[in-house]
């Protein structure tokens, strides 16, 4: 079952056309990676997924991205609840200069009214769900500066999870991190697939091969090839894939 | 091998460096002691729980400062109360939702041209325009609002850096959680610069109580207590710094100046321990 469909989708920043006719289905419960240099557009794509793009000042978007069948650009829709539903980790670890309990509920307060013992427990459930909960249960009212790197990383996926959303995009999540942080993601992202479907743009090609179910090659704005991850990586279709994976280019 | 015939110029310069910048810190220091030592030893005398408690009586001849540092209070809280809202107001405005590179720049430059006049002409300004077209007569509230045109400038301008210290990946996180730009001010980026701002509140509140030239020409120089707020924004009142002015230029009443610096030194320690410690609530996590 394919989750997000994208349909010629075109993106433009004031004159530049960063993406050019992206065609994709994404599939529900897999991971999906997004590969490719520096510059060719897959971050972009994935910020135009929860429209995170919005707020950038001269973009301008063409096509259509369908999220469940409905488009996410229609008037109608409103983007706190796209974002509820489809969340974001970025690159850097972002957590609030707040306690660690208060990171992640900070999204349920927001989308709704939730007694005090049903928001102890979504935060338990979400720090379970990000395997950081046995590191901080004693420590959750201390400021989440205090953690370091990774677990500040996986206590943003705890934060993203708490508003229960089916589709996680990743923006290069385990670039800012130690080798040792960045297997504990990569172990979390397996057992995440179970619930959510996970979209991650990564730099990192053995990373790529290791856990995505597919494999997305972007190149110069252009979604080259779209296809199973070991397809992708013992035999590509195209050219350019094959050049990039070898190490020809990037 | 590892001699240099230079050495022994090197260690002197660097002695001689560190003799000088010690002594500047020693003498910053013993300055800030001695003045504030001098204005308590001349005033302590004179402080007294009758001077500290009531009005001046021309019928017993006596001084109290009491209306005076109610004055004070009133303009000082007054004033932050229409500065702070329109000045971080204005900050927000500016570094969240301006996209006008000409217009932010015009409203910085205005804001540092500001900052830089006089207060005495904010004072000639207060006078004519609120005092006299808003006919708000000599009063608190006119002084109140004078001070508040010529605090605005430092709240506008603290609060703006404040609010550039709040890195972007805390708007974006809060974003990607659905949050909209109202509320990702409201519960991200003003906690997180409220360090910086009350840092401008409490410059604003030094000059404010320090202020006396602009007061003098807007707020007069009554000495009345009034029954209620209302009543005493409406009606003349020096502030303790005019109260100052008038006792040491007009009457030749030095102790009662020094006096009265005392007892505004301590009202300017304490409002700004009690800004300290609203930050350390907010800066604790």
């Amino acid at each position: 079952m394919s989750i997000i469909t994208t349909n010629n989708l075109e993106l433009y920043y004031d004159n530049f056309k960063a993406l050019k006719g992206i065609t994709i289905d994404i599939k529900e419960k897999q991971i999906t990676a997004l590969i490719g240099p520096s510059g060719c557009g897959k971050s972009t794509f994935l910020k135009t997924l929860n429209r995170m793009n919005d707020v950038v000042a001269g973009v301008r978007v063409d096509g259509e991205v369908l999220y469940h069948g409905e488009n996410i650009f229609a008037p109608s829709v409103d983007v706190t609840t796209l974002r509820k539903n489809v969340g974001m980790v970025f690159q850097k670890p972002n957590p609030f200069p707040m306690s660690i309990y208060d990171n992640v509920a900070y999204g349920p307060r927001l989308h709704g009214n939730v007694s005090r013992l049903e928001l102890n427990d979504i935060v338990e459930n979400a720090l379970v769900g990000a395997g950081l909960w046995n590191e901080v249960k004693d420590r959750l009212k201390k400021s989440a500066m205090g953690l370091s790197g990774g677990q500040q990383q996986r206590l943003c996926i705890a934060r993203a999870l708490a508003v229960q959303p089916d589709v996680l995009l990743m923006d290069e999540p385990t670039s800012a991190l130690d080798p040792a942080s960045t297997i504990k993601i990569e172990e979390l992202m397996a057992t995440l697939k179970e619930k959510y479907t996970v979209v991650i743009v990564t730099h990192n090609m053995q990373q790529a091969a290791r856990i995505s179910d597919k494999c997305a090659f972007f190149l110069l704005g252009e979604l080259v090839e779209y296809d199973d991850t070991e397809k992708i990586f013992a035999m590509p279709s195209d050219k350019r894939t094959e050049d990039y994976i070898t190490g020809r280019f990037g | 091998m590892l001699q240099s015939d230079k050495s022994g110029k090197r260690r002197l310069k660097d002695n001689l460096t560190k003799a000088a910048v010690y002594t500047a810190a020693a003498i910053t220091a013993m300055l800030t002691v001695s003045l504030i030592g001098y204005i308590f030893v001349k005033g302590i005398g004179h402080i007294s729980w009758d001077f500290l408690t009531s009005s001046p009586s021309a019928l017993r001849g006596t001084i109290g400062i009491l209306p005076n540092i109610i004055n004070t209070l009133y303009i000082v809280f007054a004033s932050l109360l229409i500065t702070l809202p329109i000045g971080v107001g204005a900050a927000i405005y500016m570094n969240e939702y301006a996209k006008n590179k000409k217009f932010i720049a015009a409203i910085e430059f205005t804001t540092e041209t500001l900052a830089g006049i006089p207060s005495i002409i904010y004072g000639l300004f207060g006078m004519l325009f609120f005092c006299q077209v808003l006919s708000l007569q000599t009063s608190l509230i006119a002084g109140a609002l004078t001070i508040s045109l010529m605090n605005m400038p430092t709240i506008i301008r603290t609060a703006q850096e404040a609010l550039k210290t709040v890195p972007e990946s805390y708007r974006e996180g809060a974003m990607g959680l659905g949050a909209t730009k109202w509320v990702v001010i409201k519960t991200i980026v003003l906690p997180a610069s409220a360090d910086g701002i009350i840092n401008g509140c409490i410059l604003s509140v030094g000059r404010a109580v320090g202020e006396s030239a602009a007061l003098l020409f807007t707020a007069g120089v009554g000495s009345v207590i009034a029954d209620n707020v209302f009543e005493a924004m409406t009606r003349t009142g020096a502030s303790l710094s005019v109260a100052l002015y008038v006792y040491v230029f007009e009457r030749g009443e030095f102790e009662i100046g020094f006096a009265i610096a005392a007892i505004l030194m301590i009202i300017v320690i304490v409002i700004n321990m009690g800004a300290r410690a609203t930050k350390k609530r907010f800066t604790k996590i």
